[in-house]
């Protein structure tokens, strides 16, 4: 069914969703493909393609929001899901006739960097990225007992328009290759991970080859056979740059979205121009990157993507906001309305997040800890933003000593507190880095791409947490303290 | 539109265009969900859905796709899709449908044939006394994120070329409450729920609210405590997040790569004698019953561990051939994806202590109440969580603790599980009693 819906429908969609009285009207258009194809035990285990389309409808009045979606195209049920939406407000039915659109388009250079769009590549080319994969994780150590290699591609149109007569379009197409290696030596096993991609085409396979993702994922693995247990307790902790952006993520980042702010349930609320973290950090979000995971034209309210400072040199400047919580605090629209599709209301969400480079060189970092800990590869985190806790998991840890990096650790979280961390960073190196395109972030049950980077940082303290009791951690003072 | 002839007919399309099996998963469900936010009505939605998942085999080469759109034209490129990508994968000789078939299916009590009949009107009231009460608990209760009902009635079809037509329809009801309690500029925030098949099954808002509150406010003030090891008292909720990760680790698919640290130990003790998990899908009434799985294998009840001892693993149809077992009826899926091992409901067996008795049994521990972050590790057994919990002291709960997390050896964990709660109650579909872990390692000061 074609799901470009003519102007003349669209618009009168818009006035019947407000013909009970609401204030805000929209209509949200999607229509996604995404392929999967994914190689296990030297097989191609899966290759599959769907296509998902619907038609969320949204009527906002006051502080209230009405919602209503179908995957139906057809005059009688888009109706219905208008009138259903309509209902939120509850003033008496009026007849407002059709609301005028018209449409805006992108203007400027693409963020997007999508040379050969991957829905129209053949599966055996998407098929050979792979086995290439498979090959080189084989080879690269004889530890290596599974390789499991998959790629996807989405992508989705967006027809977005609204009351206020906004019509926005854009076409938004991820790429990702991920690859698992497993190793196994004298009955110990351990996994390893590594993967990218981003807002681009098929042709970021050519500079990012599978060879350079399985090589590390299998590196990952074999490094972990030999590694330890982790210690537990306070560490001076050396972020490694790159991924490990997902503290900020954490730490900070869910707390400034201005759902939590307008319900007063973080932290953060009402600290703009207080100081939340140490000098050193300047925190931005920025959906302009091009090609990065975080990165839209628009977004899910058809509001340009932006470039916010969301803590400069220590000092709270702003938070995130979508529509209808830009609305309730009278602030500008700053482009973070994101949801994960028409089944979906919008909330505030991050785009691409990351900490600016400061001066120190990464090599230093190390050198300055005679006693810590190296995160060099982290895994997926969690937060509470009302009490600012955040976990998250290490994939690939170290333990730093007299400066130097030496043995590696196995199965560590790294535990703190948002608003506190920041305030420890005592040391930015002037390395920043993305992530190559694989964070996923959810919320309330909707899951969304994201970026996130950082430079290497020295964090004075954390708790780590793993199993083995150190003879020994550093507190706040640097000494060090024995435990039982 | 009759939904069970086009999933017959898609079938017999996509065996006539030359697929050696072929099967068609269908979805169709009604949802409502409101949330209440100081009195207010928050956001309210109300949708239909549908959706249907093929998935042929060519010679052994799978093929998978999917859509939400059942118009003709759709249908008929996506069984030519299809067939397209099954030819381009690589044959293996453990693809297949399974054998089994339901025949008579068992009446299991999912569908609640009043849940159409209630009230918008009263599910947004029970919403509002819900949050009113978590209010009306405690005065440091200042903020709430969410109060919120919602349900669902939904349908499953499937239909494959071995000749099953079988399908089943499932209500819940759900009420949530979130709240956020402040003392001395320190917000806490803390929840409770009730998730049923029946409407009439639901607890009373009051009671949820009260519940929430009651579980907020004795957060507040929590302090980090030293590194150290520890008894770990793992309430109903926390346990149950444990056996998640253990299910993981049971995943046949994650057994047959060598990615789980209980590869190769059936017939093992690997849990104290405490310790019998069951998997029953066929549990009256159960959030995650069903009479057949995503593959129309007919669920069952296992025993999983009994008395420490592993029994089984659990299989869907492809990994069960790949070892030489039968599916256990664990296949779960939606129409977009094929199917996946997961649990129905999943259990621990009750002990004989009270959870106070467990509680008192402890010295100087941890009653562990939630926990953060993904830090289970199905490879290796690392287990390594973000924890809220409350500090036992002299068998008595004492103060709030944070910013803490508790590790150790999932296996071994197991293995020093000492007692075990006569508390289990559904809350989900995996659910736990109170139970006792003698050792773990706390990271905290």
């Amino acid at each position: 069914m074609e799901y470009k819906l003519p102007q003349t429908i669209l618009e009168k969609l818009l006035g019947i969703a407000l013909s009970r009285g609401g204030n805000f009207a929209e209509i949200y258009i999607e229509h996604t493909v995404l392929n999967t194809i994914a190689l296990e035990e030297d097989k191609i285990k899966e290759d599959s393609s769907g296509v998902i389309q619907g038609v969320g409808i949204r009527v906002i009045a006051g502080e209230k929001t009405g919602y209503a979606y179908s995957d139906d195209f057809s005059y009688e049920n888009l109706e219905k899901a208008a009138k259903t939406a309509a209902l939120i407000a509850d003033s008496p039915k009026r007849d407002i006739g059709p609301v005028n659109v018209s449409k805006i388009q992108h203007e400027g250079p693409s963020y997007y960097l999508v040379r050969i769009p991957p829905d129209a590549v053949e599966v055996k080319k998407k098929s050979d990225l792979l086995w290439r994969a498979n090959t080189t994780a084989k080879a690269y150590d004889l530890r290596i007992i599974q390789v499991m290699a998959s790629f996807v591609d989405i992508t989705k149109d967006l027809i977005i328009v609204n009351s206020d007569g906004l019509w926005a379009e854009d076409k938004q197409t991820i790429c990702r290759l991920n690859v698992t290696a497993l190793a196994e030596d004298k009955g110990i096993r351990q996994r390893g991970y590594y993967g990218g991609g981003g807002l681009v085409g098929f042709d970021f396979y050519t500079t990012f080859t599978p060879e350079t993702v399985a090589r590390e994922a299998a590196r990952q693995a074999i490094m972990q056979l030999t590694a330890a247990e982790a210690p537990a307790g306070i560490q001076t902790v050396v972020l490694n740059h790159g991924w490990s952006g997902v503290l900020l993520h954490e730490a900070v980042g869910h707390g400034l979205e201005g759902d939590f702010i307008r319900k007063k349930t973080s932290f953060y609320t009402g600290k703009i121009g207080q100081k939340v973290a140490s000098e050193l950090c300047t925190v931005v979000d920025d959906a302009t990157l091009a090609g990065k995971r975080g990165s839209i034209h628009i977004d899910d309210e058809g509001i340009p993507g932006q470039r916010k400072v969301l803590i400069e040199k220590g000092i709270l400047k702003d938070y995130m906001y979508d529509r209808l919580n830009a609305g309730l605090m009278k602030h500008p629209l700053t482009g973070n309305g994101r949801r994960e599709s028409f089944r979906h209301i919008p909330m505030p969400r991050m785009t691409n997040t990351f900490m600016i480079a400061g001066e120190d060189d990464p090599e230093d970092i190390i050198r300055s800890v005679q006693k810590g800990f190296y995160a060099k590869t982290l895994g997926g985190g969690q937060v509470d933003i009302t009490s600012g806790n955040f976990v998250f998991q290490v994939s690939e840890g170290y333990l730093i000593e007299g400066g130097h990096i030496t043995r590696p650790v196995r199965g560590a979280t790294l535990i703190g507190n948002g608003p506190e961390v920041l305030t420890r960073v005592t040391m930015v190196g002037n390395d920043l880095e993305f992530d190559t395109g694989i964070g996923t972030c959810g919320k309330n049950g909707q899951s969304k791409p994201v970026g996130v980077g950082l430079p290497t940082v020295k964090i004075s303290e954390m708790t780590v947490g793993g199993t083995a009791m150190q003879p020994w951690a550093v507190n706040l003072d640097g000494k060090v303290e024995n435990y039982p | 539109m009759d939904y069970k002839h086009l999933a017959q007919d898609l079938v017999a399309q996509a065996q006539k265009l030359g697929a050696t099996e072929s099967e068609v998963y269908l979805q169709y469900r009604d949802r409502f969900e409101v949330n209440i936010r100081q009195g207010d009505i928050e956001t309210l939605t109300r949708a239909a859905s549908k959706g249907l998942g093929l998935r042929l085999f060519v010679e052994g080469r799978l093929g998978f796709g999917y859509t939400s759109d059942f118009s003709p034209d759709t249908l008929e490129n996506l069984v030519k899709k299809t067939l397209a990508l099954a030819r381009e994968s690589t044959p293996d000789e453990y693809h297949g449908l399974p054998q089994e078939k339901v025949s008579e299916l068992p009446e299991l009590n999912l569908f609640d044939p009043h849940l159409a009949e209630v009230e918008d009107e009263t599910k947004i009231n029970m919403a509002r006394d819900m949050e009113k009460a978590a209010f009306a608990y405690d005065a440091r209760i200042n903020n709430t994120e969410e109060s919120r009902y919602g349900d669902h009635i939904g349908t499953v079809i499937i239909a494959n070329s071995r000749g099953l037509l079988s399908s089943y329809t499932t209500t819940s009801a759900g009420l949530s409450c979130t709240t956020v309690a402040e003392e001395q500029g320190r917000k806490q925030v803390g929840w409770w729920w009730s998730h049923k098949r029946f409407f009439k099954d639901l607890a009373s808002p009051e009671s949820i609210g009260k519940k929430a509150a009651h579980r907020t406010v004795r957060m507040l003030n929590a302090r980090k405590v030293k590194t150290q090891k520890v008894p770990v008292v793992f309430d109903p909720q926390a346990g149950a997040s444990f056996w998640q990760a253990i299910f993981g680790a049971l995943n046949g698919d994650a057994v047959y790569k060598k990615a789980s640290f209980l590869a190769g130990k059936l017939g093992d003790k690997v849990a104290s004698d405490w310790v019998t998990l069951i998997d029953d899908g066929t549990l009256p009434g159960g959030l995650g019953s069903r009479p057949f799985d995503g593959e129309g294998v007919p669920t069952r009840r296992k025993i999983v561990l009994e008395k420490g001892i592993l029994k089984t693993y659990f299989y869907d149809t492809y990994t069960a051939r790949k070892v030489g077992a039968s599916p256990t009826g664990n296949a779960v899926r939606d129409y977009s994806s094929t199917p996946i091992i997961g649990p129905t409901n999943f259990f621990l067996q009750t002990g004989p202590h009270t959870p106070e008795e467990i509680i008192a049994s402890v010295k100087n521990g941890l009653y562990l109440v939630w926990m953060m972050g993904m830090g289970a590790n199905p490879v290796t057994g690392d287990y390594s969580r973000g924890a809220y919990g409350i500090w036992i002291e002299n068998g008595e709960l004492a103060y709030p603790v944070h910013e803490i997390t508790v590790a150790g050896n999932m296996e071994e964990m197991m293995k020093n599980i000492t007692m075990v709660g006569n508390d289990l109650e559904f809350m989900g579909a995996i659910a736990s009693p109170t139970f006792k872990v003698a050792e773990m390692t706390i990271s905290g000061r």
